[in-house]
């Protein structure tokens, strides 16, 4: 199929929303290293941070290639109202349980955009999302099993867990805020739709819930947390976007 | 001159990370064309977030040059989606030389079963358990031996 004018604009809006997301998490996730409540957490949240990392810079140089500029620009040189990534990935790592459920909402979502845009009309994601998903599965495996393990093993960890739910359960909702061209991108191929994204997620995530013996709040109980894909985005994501390109700023030309 | 040498040359680019296989065994070169302006080699990343893909490129391109092959020119593509199905024999081999148990077939659902009882690549038993599906680097996982009571990492099966 080709893809008109407008259907490159969505994409590039799709792209900035997916890379964000995967930048932001990355940049969470790597705050567990040397933090992590055992050694094998640490280093699973430090290797799932690379991971991510390397995703968003894959995704940066597709919009690089669109021409955004270059990929480093791109991900350190825009403020946070230029950003287009969800408020959950925004939040400070806090308890472990907030960042595990974070992780189980988010990967799971992750995957399943991936598979859908595996079947993409537009060549340069479908590719990168064949090799991705393959990747996502070691995320969503280890967040399952931690989620189902862990629900069902003390009344203390799933106390927890449950409150970590209801804390994430809204802002895990605002993943699927839907971008200006939303129409445009199901008209031409390009992705399904966040309706139907959240549809499969939905039902995902709350067979393995029903596992872990946790409840996932009644139907419409809880207003989504939007606005991050239009640019507006809580106070914790400014003073992150400050100290993730400290660095950077002080000699953007600087030799790696 | 032709692919076929430049596939012999590349060989001799060993894993940054794992000296004990070649780049042409670990299955990451997709593509090579040889014409009179140059050669251009494709290569795909193992994981995408794979930290070795842009020195990889220069240790091509330095190989090739070092060979006298005009012009070399390595890019990373994600055209071709490496998975461990593409791992040589040879290259298989070579992983448990540097005590890395061979990632097994996978269907690419499996990744979970095929993990719980990774063969140990030093006495070869399968009494193990997997301690973590993420390792030192993105494409091992971390396991452990109930037979000879080492600790070991596998290259982790990917689809």
């Amino acid at each position: 199929m080709n893809i008109s004018e407008k259907g490159f604009e969505a994409i590039k809006d799709l792209l900035y929303k997916m890379a964000d997301d995967q930048l932001i998490i990355g940049h969470r996730n790597s705050e567990w290293t040397g933090l992590g409540p055992i050694l094998e957490e640490d280093i699973a949240f430090s290797s799932m941070a690379q991971d991510k990392l390397g995703h968003a810079q894959a995704l940066y140089d597709i919009l690089s290639q669109m021409g955004e500029g270059d990929s480093d620009t791109i991900a350190f040189m825009r403020n946070a109202e230029q950003f287009h990534c969800c408020h959950l990935v925004e939040y400070p790592i806090g308890e472990y349980e907030f960042s595990l459920m974070r992780h189980f909402f988010f990967d799971n979502a992750e995957l399943l955009r991936f598979e859908m845009l595996a079947n993409s009309s537009f060549e340069p994601l479908t590719f990168l999302s064949r090799k991705i998903k393959g990747e996502i599965k070691y995320h969503t495996m280890h967040a399952d099993v931690w989620i189902t393990q862990l629900g069902s093993a003390s009344e203390e960890s799933k106390i927890k867990l449950q409150n970590a739910l209801n804390e994430t359960w809204s802002l895990a909702l605002g993943i699927f805020e839907k971008g200006n061209f939303e129409d445009v991108l199901i008209a031409e191929g390009i992705f399904e739709g966040e309706d139907a994204l959240k549809g499969r997620w939905l039902s995902t995530v709350s067979g393995i819930l029903a596992k872990a013996g946790l409840r996932i709040p009644e139907n419409n109980s809880v207003a989504p947390a939007l606005g991050g894909r239009k640019g507006k985005h809580t106070n914790y994501l400014q003073p992150l976007l400050d100290e993730m390109t400290e660095v950077f700023r002080i000699d953007p030309a600087a030799e790696w | 001159m032709n692919t076929e040498v430049v596939r012999q040359a590349l060989y001799e680019v060993s894993d940054p990370e794992i000296p004990t296989i070649s780049i042409i065994d670990l299955g990451i070169v997709t593509n090579i064309e040889v014409s009179d302006l140059g050669t251009n080699v494709t290569l795909t990343p193992t994981f995408a977030g794979c930290p070795a893909l842009r020195y990889m490129e220069v240790l091509v391109e330095n190989k090739l040059k070092e060979k006298g092959f005009p012009n070399p020119k390595a890019k990373t593509s994600f055209e071709v989606q490496w998975n461990t199905s593409m791992i040589t024999a040879e290259g298989l081999v070579a992983l448990k030389k540097h005590g890395l148990a061979p990632p097994p077939p996978t269907t690419g659902n499996d990744y979970a079963e095929l993990l719980k009882h990774m063969p140990c690549p030093h006495c070869n038993s399968t009494n193990t358990e997997m301690k973590s599906p993420f390792g030192p680097t993105l494409c091992r996982s971390i396991h452990y031996c109930k037979d000879c009571l080492q600790t070991f990492e596998a290259f982790k099966p990917v689809k």
